[in-house]
This record gives structure tokens, C-alpha cells and sequence, in this order.
């Protein structure tokens, strides 16, 4: 709390001698409880998921804990839920992805392209379902849009003539899909036209003057401007969207069968409702494992973006 | 010269229809939740849907019986405002030793916290469980505040870093000449220049803590529910309780809405972890 004080009298002759050996004690004395919560929060209870991987231990039988090896990780992975689990967090993930980035992308330069009335409104309104709790957008959609009777997706379709759907039952992967990209969309939305408004607009008529049309212009000078807050979408959207859970805990629990089970809900699912820790902690590292592939994929892309500005 | 005026004119309606259109498909859904709250629940389970009805407040006024809304109301309140200060309190230092006396280390550190964000929920899910239930902290707020600081941890001092960045170091060094203490350096000089950009930090880790979802859910039961265990709550009872659904929503939702929409243009700054200004 006391370092780094410079005595007035000396300060301005050995200022700068000072300030080097005094630089790293506040520093580090100050960054210390962050640093050591986070590694506290991330190292026990990882600790932890691994011990526990490696035995059996199964709630409803106390007692038993003996070593298996890896045993929980090979019930793990042959577990019947394994297989659609992984691949539909992997539909989940690319698919969000996919739609939030090219719409994104889309609605902010269509956003950006011209002055209208009332565009302030509009914008607020476009980001306005990333502010929705997850439970609540869940609960939304499956009541008052999907819904087969009452729905308004089942009224529209009746005024054309066709039988309503029942979305969540017939296309639940799709329906969830559809949910979480009315999330995210809004957020790529919000990071992709405020980076669109730093664009030097001088640059943009310059161009505008050589004689290139509105989509040289986007495809050459936007596009190109624009791969930064890309990137920072797509990865803070993978971290959120591998661990989608809120919306399929509260609209299909991750049925019919494992149709719309993710990687989070099934080890939830192991854990929570079958109190198989040992399995459901092997299961985490999988997640784990998952997660820090592409963490260092994107870190490795944008890691360096991120931090060289100033 | 005209017509070019004209086909420009033409253009901006046609452009400004299509992103109204697209702004009004979008933002349907929760038109449509508030529209819902305000009516009966027969009138909510019409068929043709309702657009025009006798608006009612019954909803809103049957709440609180029906659901004791403000005991999960609280529960959020005091969550969020409780995580929200607590992280502060802890980033403000570490920000301001980064981004004013930076070593070698700064950059690989500030990697690395944001690279426990990478770490799925799910992969701790068994041990923090167990944890909580060996302290008795299943179903306890003490649990959640703990655990929303720390998830939100790495994007408070990021945010807070970049702001700290954009202040020049010489201010703080006049300040260090007039012989101020790293204390007194942080609370008389830099929070008082960064008032906005703590405040849309704050409001940034309000909403995450308010919408948080997966802790909540699998933490909680009761005593320390918030709101959206509350509303998870309603997925159960299939029964005809839209207009109730939609009244509590409707009330959980608003202030973060109103929150965003104030802050829309920092809060981008804190998510992209200070990449877009």
C-alpha cells in the first residue's frame, strides 16, 4: 500500500532510477490477488474434475472410490448421449457462428450504407435480445413463437394454409439454433457497426471519387477493416456458445432422445440427475480439452491483435 | 443531375425499409412478450393471436402471490450489486499496475486471464458442486457472489485496462512528483478520471451477473434462486400461464434492457476485451 512513494525533494534528479526499481514492486504487489484468485479458481477445481476422473465415484454408492484408470473416460465417450453430444455442440457452435458473423456482417452495412429515419431506434432495437436473460429467451420462444397451437409461427403458417409445426418437437436442434442465434446475432451486430464507425470515412470517399461502386468499397476497404472485430466475435461467441446450456435446459432437456443434447447438457445430465461424478468429471476434461483447442486457436490468431494497440 | 438525386433519395428509403423491417423481425419476440404481459390469459392463448385486446394489469398484480417474485428479485439484486463490487475492488489495482508500470510479463498475463474465460463451466461443474455442498453452500448466495466475481474477473480488469491505457502516464507522475501514495494516486487521480468508464464496466458485470444462467440453474434451488431460476421455473408446469410468464419476464428483463441500451456504445469496448472502440 506504501511503496512507490517518491520523496518530493529527490524526485526530480534520480526520477527515473526510482521509478525502475520501484516498477515491479507495486506492480506485482497489486496484480497478486487477481492473478492468484483466478489461479486458484482455475487450478483446484481442475485439480479436482481430474482426480475425480480417475476413480469410480458414484454418489448414490458412497464408499467405493477405488483407482479405475480410465475407465470413466472410455464409459464416457461409448456413453450412447457421446457422439450426438459432440457433434451437435459442434452444429451448435458453427452453425451460431456462421449465422451471427455473415448477417452480422450484412445488417451492419446495410446499417451503415445510408442515413434513414429513425436509425438510432433501429440500431437499439437490433441489439436489444443479447440483453434478455437465456431463460427468459428460451421460455419466449417456446411458448409464444414455436408453440403448435398457439404460437404465432403456427398462425402464420395456418394463414398460408399449412399444417403448424411442432419446432421443438419435429426440428429441436434447428429450433435451438434459431434461439441462440437470435442471441448472438445481436452481438456480433453491436461489436461489427461500431467498428464500421471508426472506419476513416475520408478513405471511403477517396475511393468513392477513384470511381469504385458501393461493393468494391465494402468488399476492398470494409471487409478488410473489419477483421479484427470479427475475430474478437467469433471468439468470445465460441467461448459462450460451447457451454450453451439455460436454453436447452428450459426447452427440450435435451430430447427427444439425445436430438438436441449438447456436450454441457449430457454432462449436467451424468452429473445432476445420475450422480455419476467419476463419469461426468471425465466428461468435463473432454469439454475441457475441446474448449482449450480452440482457445488456442484463436488466441494464436488474435492473441496479438488483442493486446498490441496502446 | 436530378435523377442521380433521385435514385439516391430512392436508395436511402429503400435501404432504411429493409433495416427497419429487419430491426422489426428481430426485436418481435420480446414486442411480443410485452404485449403478452398485458393481457389476460385467455386472450393470450387466442387463436388468431391478439394484436388488439383490453389491456389488463392483473398479470403484473399477481405476480407477487403467485410466484413471491421479489424474494428471487432480491436474490438477483443483491447477487449482481454484491459480485459486481467485490470484482471491482479487486481489478482496479491489478488494472492500474498493468497499464502503468508494464514488464514483460503484462501482456502473457493478461493472455492468460482471459484464457481462464476458455474454461467451460461444465468442465468444473462436479467440483464446485461438491465443494458448495461441503461448506454448506449449496443454495446460498455467498456461492454465487464467489463465483461471479471470479467469471467475471478477467473481463473487468481487461476493460478497466484499457481505460487506465488511455490516460497519460505523465498526469500520474505529476501526481507522484506532488508526492502522492499509489493509494491516494488511484483514488484522487484515476477514478475520478474514469468515472464513465468504471461505471460502464460496473453496468457491463451487472448484466453478465443478472443473465448468468448455468451456476444459477445448478447451484441454486430456493433460498438464494435469482430470477433466472425463477423464470426456468415456468418451463415445468405446461399449463396456461403465458400472460403470467410473459408479466414476470417482462419485469426481469426491463432494467438490464434499459441498462443496455444506455450503455450500448461501452459496453463494446469491455466485450471485445478493448479490441473495438
Amino acid at each position: 500500500m506504501n511503496t512507490s512513494t517518491i520523496p518530493p525533494s529527490a524526485a526530480s534528479v534520480d526520477e527515473k532510477d526510482q521509478n525502475k526499481g520501484s516498477v515491479t514492486k507495486p506492480g506485482w504487489f497489486l496484480v497478486s490477488p487477481s492473478v492468484l484468485l483466478l489461479l486458484v479458481w482455475m487450478i483446484v477445481p481442475l485439480g479436482m474434475t481430474i482426480y475425480f476422473s480417475l476413480i469410480r465415484y458414484n454418489l448414490l454408492n458412497p464408499g467405493e472410490n477405488e483407482f479405475v484408470g480410465l475407465e470413466n473416460f472410455e464409459f464416457f465417450v461409448t456413453d450412447a448421449g457421446f457422439l450426438p453430444g459432440a457433434m451437435n455442440t459442434l452444429l451448435l457452435v458453427g452453425s451460431v457462428l456462421a449465422i451471427s458473423v455473415i448477417l452480422g456482417v450484412l445488417i451492419s452495412a446495410l446499417l451503415e450504407a445510408s442515413e434513414f429515419l429513425g436509425r438510432g431506434i433501429v440500431r437499439v432495437l437490433l441489439i436489444s435480445p443479447f440483453f434478455i436473460m437465456p431463460t427468459v429467451s428460451a421460455l419466449i420462444w417456446k411458448n409464444l413463437i414455436f408453440h403448435p397451437v398457439s404460437g404465432i409461427l403456427a398462425s402464420v403458417w395456418k394463414l398460408f394454409g399449412a399444417q403448424p409445426i411442432d419446432w421443438l418437437a419435429n426440428y429441436p436442434m434447428l429450433s435451438i439454433i434459431i434461439i441462440v442465434s437470435w442471441q448472438w446475432l445481436p452481438f456480433a451486430i453491436l461489436i461489427l457497426m461500431t467498428a464500421m464507425q471508426s472506419l476513416d470515412q475520408e478513405q471511403k470517399e477517396a475511393a468513392r471519387l477513384d470511381g469504385a461502386g458501393p461493393i468494391a468499397i465494402f468488399w476492398h476497404l470494409t471487409l478488410p477493416h473489419l477483421a479484427r472485430p470479427i475475430a474478437v466475435v467469433v471468439m468470445i461467441e465460441t467461448i459462450f456458445l460451447l457451454s450453451v446450456f439455460a436454453e436447452i435446459f428450459t426447452t427440450t432437456n435435451g430430447g427427444p432422445g439425445f436430438a438436441s443434447t449438447n456436450l454441457a447438457y449430457l454432462i449436467y445430465n451424468q452429473a445432476l440427475l445420475q450422480f455419476d461424478v467419476g463419469m461426468a468429471s471425465a466428461g468435463g476434461l473432454i469439454a475441457v480439452v475441446i474448449a482449450n483447442i480452440a482457445a488456442i486457436i484463436l488466441i494464436r490468431m488474435i492473441g496479438k491483435n488483442l493486446t498490441d494497440k496502446s | 443531375m436530378m435523377t442521380l438525386k433521385q435514385s439516391r433519395r430512392l436508395q436511402s428509403v429503400l435501404l432504411g425499409g429493409l433495416s427497419w423491417l429487419i430491426a422489426a423481425v428481430i426485436f418481435f419476440p420480446i414486442f411480443w412478450m410485452v404485449l403478452t404481459s398485458f393481457k389476460t390469459e385467455i386472450d393470450a392463448f387466442a387463436t388468431p393471436p391478439q394484436f388488439i385486446f383490453t389491456p389488463t394489469l392483473e398479470n403484473y398484480l399477481h405476480i407477487q402471490e403467485r410466484s413471491d417474485y421479489f424474494h428471487f428479485a432480491w436474490n438477483s439484486i443483491l447477487i449482481s450489486f454484491s459480485a459486481t463490487i467485490l470484482c471491482l475492488l479487486i481489478a482496479v489495482p491489478a488494472a492500474y499496475s498493468m497499464a502503468f508500470f508494464e514488464t514483460k510479463r503484462t501482456k502473457s498475463t493478461l493472455l492468460w486471464m482471459l484464457s481462464t474465460k476458455m474454461l467451460p463451466p461444465v468442465g468444473v461443474l462436479m467440483p464446485i458442486y461438491l465443494l458448495a455442498k461441503t461448506f454448506g453452500l449449496l443454495d446460498s448466495r455467498i456461492a454465487l457472489i464467489v463465483i461471479y466475481t471470479l467469471i467475471n474477473l478477467p473481463i473487468v480488469v481487461w476493460m478497466i485496462y484499457t481505460y487506465f491505457k488511455d490516460i497519460p502516464g505523465e498526469i500520474l507522475e505529476a501526481s507522484r512528483l506532488d508526492g502522492a501514495t499509489t493509494r491516494q494516486e488511484i483514488f484522487r487521480v484515476l477514478i475520478p478520471i474514469c468515472k464513465g468508464g468504471l461505471a460502464s464496466t460496473a453496468l457491463l458485470s451487472l448484466i453478465l451477473c443478472w443473465n448468468e444462467a448455468f451456476w444459477s440453474l445448478n447451484l441454486t434451488s430456493s433460498n438464494a434462486a435469482p430470477l433466472t431460476a425463477l423464470i426456468a421455473s415456468y418451463s415445468s408446469p405446461e399449463g396456461l400461464f403465458w400472460a403470467k410468464l410473459s408479466a414476470v419476464s417482462t419485469l426481469a428483463c426491463a432494467p438490464i434492457l434499459i441498462f443496455g441500451w444506455i450503455s450500448q456504445k461501452q459496453l463494446v469496448r469491455g466485450l471485445s476485451f478493448g479490441a473495438v472502440k
